[in-house]
């Protein structure tokens, strides 16, 4: 084979080849896509656990103001007095922007790579056998879901379009729960939280699924669980997560 | 018996060199056998064309039985036409019908350049053979047959890779123009074999690099498995970045290099 390659390129024989200077250790496997892959799969699992307890702890709105905003005191001191008050809540909000930076960082450069392999479209319309809405999607799902996690922190985090946070509760604590009430019982706010989040579910939806593939985790013996745990996780956020601007506007949640 | 399809509308797509402008060129094929394959109701068409004085249409053909991998085409928007597990050339004209439209494009990927009409130029599969599809094999006189005991179900596994026959439909087929089964498919058929083991870590290595120059990446649509006239499975896909971890984690002393 080896006669048959121009001049240009270098012998191909893998004894032959001079093992050229690599990169550090992690840039090297993020050099290449595969590698980027590695990275959405593991920062993906990261925000899918943070996803998954953010909604089971929000169910706690269901037993009442006092549990929630409880709830959230327990969160600013957990650890505490390991770690001082607040500390432990940061560490894990930093670990999490790292995973959403290095998300939307993977994703902006392989949709760059992608766009280049195929300069000229398709000039008649495909005909799609296997690919999903939601496969197809994704990019969209995710520019959405960060432009909700935006205006999510500006609402109940900052309070900057939330003129109840800052309000504390009768005992004292940050009143989480008047918050949430107040901003769902602005009809367009829960109808974006509800858009918001079915296309979080669809996101999900491929992104649960995707992980196995792109992980390397395929087995003859777990496969046909993949796509269902993908389905099943994204339901159950779903489910979750719009339950709540209904739950208030239905006045199930209020005061 | 043989049926005959009438009044067929063909839109193909008529491009005289890589850099020149193509555009869709309408055709019609009044009659054709049931039984023709796609490939020979175009030659029937460029027979007609020759004999109006027209230029024939370029498109790639060898074997005509499905196992050259130089037949291509997009035939209303999927890689090797409407049915699964079999190239252009094994489509016949009774999969469609009577009246029917019928859309011809070529291959598009930046890795494949037209060369002419609907022909694409498919040799960026070489450079990433090159860099790690092989094995190294002692000279000498023949080796006994199955001197090297392989299980039976790997080596059914690794001859479901093998079957690959480099026609490039994956990367037609997905919206990323991603090699990854092509790549996938060769890395399986070596990787899982024990003459494929001395290189094994080197040539996934190798031939992702390559196919980070030239190509796409993969996000899981599963579109490649659709189109595949061999119907390869994405679980080569899984194998492809599972040993490209392996490679990266494994110790240095252990890779043959």
């Amino acid at each position: 084979m080896a006669q048959a390659v121009s001049s240009q390129r270098g012998p191909v024989t893998g004894t032959a080849m001079r093992s050229r200077k690599r990169r550090p250790f992690l840039l090297d496997l993020y050099s290449t896509a595969v590698g980027k892959k590695y990275v959405m799969a593991i920062t993906g699992i990261a925000m899918m656990g943070f996803v998954l307890f953010h909604m089971i702890g929000n169910l706690k709105m269901y037993l009442g103001a006092a549990d929630l905003n409880h709830y959230a005191k327990f969160l600013e001191e957990l650890l505490y007095p390991l770690a001082p008050h607040g500390v432990t809540l940061w560490i894990l909000r930093a670990g999490l922007i790292t995973m959403l930076l290095l998300h939307l960082h993977a994703a902006y450069s392989l949709t760059v790579l992608n766009r280049r392999a195929r300069p000229v479209k398709y000039q008649s319309a495909r005909d799609y056998q296997i690919a999903t809405f939601a496969s197809r999607t994704m990019r969209w799902s995710g520019i959405i879901a960060l432009a909700f996690i935006t205006w999510h922190l500006l609402d109940l985090t900052f309070g900057v379009v939330n003129d109840h946070v800052g309000t504390k509760d009768a005992a004292g604590l940050k009143d989480v729960y008047g918050n949430v009430v107040f901003s769902l019982q602005r009809v367009p706010v829960a109808i974006f939280y509800v858009v918001a989040n079915v296309l979080l579910g669809i996101h999900l939806f491929h992104g649960a699924w995707s992980i196995f593939q792109s992980l390397g985790w395929n087995n003859p013996r777990f496969n046909k669980w993949r796509r269902a745990f993908a389905t099943g996780f994204a339901a159950i956020i779903v489910i979750g997560n719009v339950s709540f601007p209904i739950a208030v506007l239905a006045g199930v949640v209020g005061n | 018996m043989s049926n005959s399809i009438k009044n067929l509308t063909l839109k193909i797509w008529r491009q005289l060199g890589p850099t020149s402008k193509g555009t869709f060129e309408t055709y019609n094929v009044e009659e054709i056998s049931d039984e023709a394959s796609f490939l020979e109701m175009l030659d029937y068409l460029n027979e007609r064309l020759i004999g109006e004085g027209e230029t024939a249409i370029v498109f790639d053909h060898d074997c005509r039985e499905g196992i050259c991998g130089t037949c291509s085409l997009m035939i209303n928007g999927q890689a090797h036409g409407p049915q699964r597990g079999g190239a252009t050339c094994q489509l016949h004209m009774r999969s469609f019908s009577d009246g029917d439209n019928i859309v011809i494009e070529p291959f598009r990927a930046e890795a494949f350049p037209i060369i002419r009409d609907l022909m694409v130029d498919r040799s960026k599969f070489d450079r990433v053979i090159e860099s790690g599809g092989f094995i190294t094999a002692p000279t000498g006189g023949a080796p006994d047959a199955n001197l090297i005991a392989i299980p039976k179900p790997v080596s059914d596994a690794a001859m479901d890779s093998a079957q690959c026959i480099g026609c490039g439909a994956c990367v037609a087929a997905c919206p990323n123009g991603a090699a990854n089964l092509f790549t996938g498919a060769k890395v399986a058929h070596l990787n899982r074999l024990p003459q494929g083991q001395p290189e094994r870590f080197k040539r996934v290595e190798a031939m992702v690099e390559t196919m980070d120059e030239y190509f796409g990446s993969c996000t899981n649509h599963g579109e490649c498995e659709g189109a595949c006239p061999k119907e390869i499975s994405v679980d080569v896909i899984a194998l492809l970045n599972k040993d490209y971890r392996k490679a990266k984690f494994a110790s240095r002393k252990d890779l043959a290099r």
